[in-house]
């Protein structure tokens, strides 16, 4: 799960690590008044969205009025925000935070992640700040220093000034770095992240070391035991589709493609995505209906795929296991009779009680189109996505 | 012959009480030497019931001690599951299978640090389990779509690795065993602990591998194939219509600056002479291809 930066930064300050002072804002006057309660000559005016990239969007402004302020603020609020990392479509920004300006003397990257060859976090940390930490890792890889964080021990004060002076930082920064440095990992350990980026971290003309950006993911598997944490999800910056399938724990994807698909398991689900192309088509989604599926799960699962105004048609893909074909073949016929369906309907069944399936989409006397293994019924669905 | 397990192998079921457990030890009980195989449960306050004719012990180690056991099978839900396996490790047993999905990662980053030194494997987290065909089925997977053989199968997905089977068996080719290491990134056995076992098992003439996007186990077991493999290893990769910085389900299953994708993994897979498909219904015709020559 993602979160706002002046969310991160609120995060930030809990562990001890310091940051500009800041408040979030939902209008412009808020904006100002913001400005005036911070106090000083600079602001920073900041789209709040969950995308990366957003001064060079056009996201992030500088203010050196309050005048200038309410001008950012209204220009910034409600604009359609387009980075690398949005899609050509942007994203709606509803939030800013007010920042007071900082006196940036130079920038670097620190950043948290999950080492899987490793399986532990790892610290990257890097004297090229402000940049994409993928494009510094494609041109120049040695500007990264990475370090696995014992389990136990945690972030030992040695290892934390070193990776300071490895990036560049003077000695008398390196306290204040530590301090930092510890702070983010105690962050990321005890709320459980995935993710966690200071981009840039910044040291000021006087040696402080500051977290101008936050970024966190956080382990969606642990949020049951993370109230605080969940209490930052913003709804407005999720996919719609994705939302409502949340709360039939359907695990869904919306992507750009026709062709809807009704799966039941990851790797499967992932599979007929990549049959589907190969056979010329295009995917309209991921989603997999997971071990139990029930027939209410099955009807949620088709009623999501026709929101999508672009379907053309539907592959239905299950390797029954511990799900029995029948008793998915009884889910999606209530479910074509229920939502009216409207495209072409594949359906390829195996594996427990498949027999019994088959029968029961044939007698249903619907429009189902039966496919007999994977690569026929995504030759089949390609076929009926175009009309044939 | 086998890998991991056989059917002499001794089995506690940790969660075996609780709706999914008790399900799921029924299915395997009925499957081939199930019956002898499934000897202990695990719940501290029911120690002394039985289920389904199983004993239920306080503890693993008791459940050890009284029945002989090396293996555990886990399905306690995922705020306890990292715990069960650190039990089934301090227990000493030879192997933990952890279906449970769901776990939190940090919870797994505490758990794999603790096995170090420990002579316990871990397949999974987040997993259909393993298993010899016609012998034992220790997980979730249909036994019935299986048949017994010499084709190895390792895979990180559950329904995929049905698909692969399901081919297999469909062209008259059996099994030696299947393994399902799971979804999660913090894991207990890769590919390439699963394929050097195979490679050592001479009931095992080729092996499937199965993978899906993100990580580098993949690549990883890919070089060690190239460089040791005795056998032939047909290969496919989930996910290459995923786009990326998308979790594809599985916690793992998610591409992340420009690593772990799918063409990528493909390309380093054929380059280390794996056999690889790009059509996931074709798993089957391409090792009999191979087998054929």
């Amino acid at each position: 799960m993602k979160i706002h930066e002046y969310q991160g930064k609120e995060i930030l300050r809990q562990f001890g690590v310091p940051t500009p002072r800041g408040m979030a804002c939902f209008t412009a006057d808020e904006a100002v008044a913001a400005a005036r309660e911070l106090g000083g000559t600079v602001w920073v005016v900041k789209a709040q969205i969950h995308a990366g990239g957003r001064g060079k969007g056009g996201g992030v402004k500088v203010a050196k009025s309050l005048d200038e302020v309410r001008q950012h603020a209204q220009a910034i609020l409600g604009m359609q925000l387009v980075t690398h990392q949005t899609g050509p479509d942007g994203q709606r920004v509803r939030r800013l935070l007010i920042e007071e300006g900082a006196q940036i003397a130079r920038e670097f990257y620190i950043g948290m992640v999950v080492d899987r060859a490793a399986q532990r976090v790892a610290l990257l940390a890097s004297s090229e700040g402000g940049m994409e930490i993928e494009e510094v890792a494609k041109h120049s890889p040695e500007k990264i220093h990475t370090l696995r964080i014992h389990p136990v021990d945690g972030l030992a004060d040695a290892e934390a000034a070193q990776a300071a002076r490895q990036i560049g930082l003077p000695e008398a920064a390196i306290a204040g770095a530590v301090t930092v440095l510890q702070g983010l990992y105690r962050a990321f350990v005890e709320k459980e992240a995935m993710l966690a980026e200071i981009n840039p971290l910044v040291l000021t003309a006087d040696n402080r070391v500051l977290a101008l950006d936050a970024k966190f993911n956080f382990d969606s598997n642990a949020l049951f035991r993370h109230p605080e944490i969940v209490a930052y999800r913003d709804l407005d910056e999720e996919d719609a589709a994705e939302i409502e399938a949340s709360k039939f724990d359907l695990s869904y994807i919306s992507l750009d493609g026709d062709i809807g698909c009704l799966v039941n398991g990851a790797g499967l689900a992932m599979a007929t995505m990549d049959i589907i192309k190969l056979y010329g088509g295009s995917p309209a989604n991921f989603l997999d209906v997971g071990g139990g599926a029930t027939t209410e799960k099955v009807t949620e699962a088709f009623k999501l795929m026709l929101k999508n105004p672009n379907l053309k048609a539907i592959l239905v893909n299950i390797f029954g296991g511990i799900m029995k074909c029948d008793v998915i073949a009884e889910g999606v016929v209530a479910a074509a009779r229920e939502v009216q369906l409207t495209v072409p309907l594949v359906v390829r069944l195996e594996g427990t009680n498949v027999d019994l399936g088959k029968k029961i989409l044939a007698e249903s006397g619907l429009p189902i189109i039966s496919g007999n293994d994977m690569a026929d019924a995504a030759e089949k669905v390609v076929a009926a996505a175009r009309g044939q | 012959m086998s890998i991991l397990i056989n059917k002499d192998t001794k089995v506690i079921t940790q969660g075996m009480t609780g709706k999914v457990g008790q399900f799921h030890t029924f299915h395997c009980k009925q499957y081939a030497n199930g019956a002898n195989c499934f000897v202990a449960g695990v719940n501290p306050k029911k120690a002394g019931e039985t289920f389904d004719g199983i004993p239920v012990y306080a503890s693993v180690r008791d459940a050890k001690a009284a029945t002989g056991a090396t293996v555990s099978v886990i399905y306690v839900p995922p705020s306890g599951a990292a715990a069960a396996i650190d039990e089934a490790v301090e227990a000493d047993l030879d192997l933990v299978i952890c279906i449970t999905e769901g776990i939190p990662v940090h919870d797994m980053i505490r758990t794999r640090y603790k096995m170090a030194g420990k002579k316990t494997l871990l397949i999974g987290p987040n997993c259909p389990g393993l298993i010899t065909p016609d012998e034992i089925k220790i997980g979730i997977m249909p036994g019935h779509i299986h048949k017994k053989g010499r084709i190895g199968v390792v895979s990180r997905s559950g329904t995929l690795t049905y698909e692969a089977v399901g081919q297999l068996s469909a062209l008259g080719y059996g099994q030696s065993s299947c393994v399902g290491i799971g979804g999660d990134p913090i894991n207990g056995m890769k590919h390439i602990d699963v394929m050097r076992l195979f490679n050592d098992d001479p009931d095992t003439d080729a092996v499937v591998m199965v993978g899906e996007i993100g990580g580098s186990d993949e690549e990883e077991c890919a070089r060690w194939i190239r460089d040791n493999m005795q056998k032939p290893v047909v290969g496919f990769i989930a996910g290459v219509t995923a786009p990326e910085g998308k979790r594809m389900g599985h916690a793992g299953a998610i591409i992340s600056g420009g690593q772990g994708g799918a063409d990528e993994k493909l390309a380093v897979m054929e380059s280390c002479g794996i056999h690889i498909t790009r059509n996931p219904a074709e798993m089957g015709r391409v090792m009999q291809k191979v087998l054929i020559g």
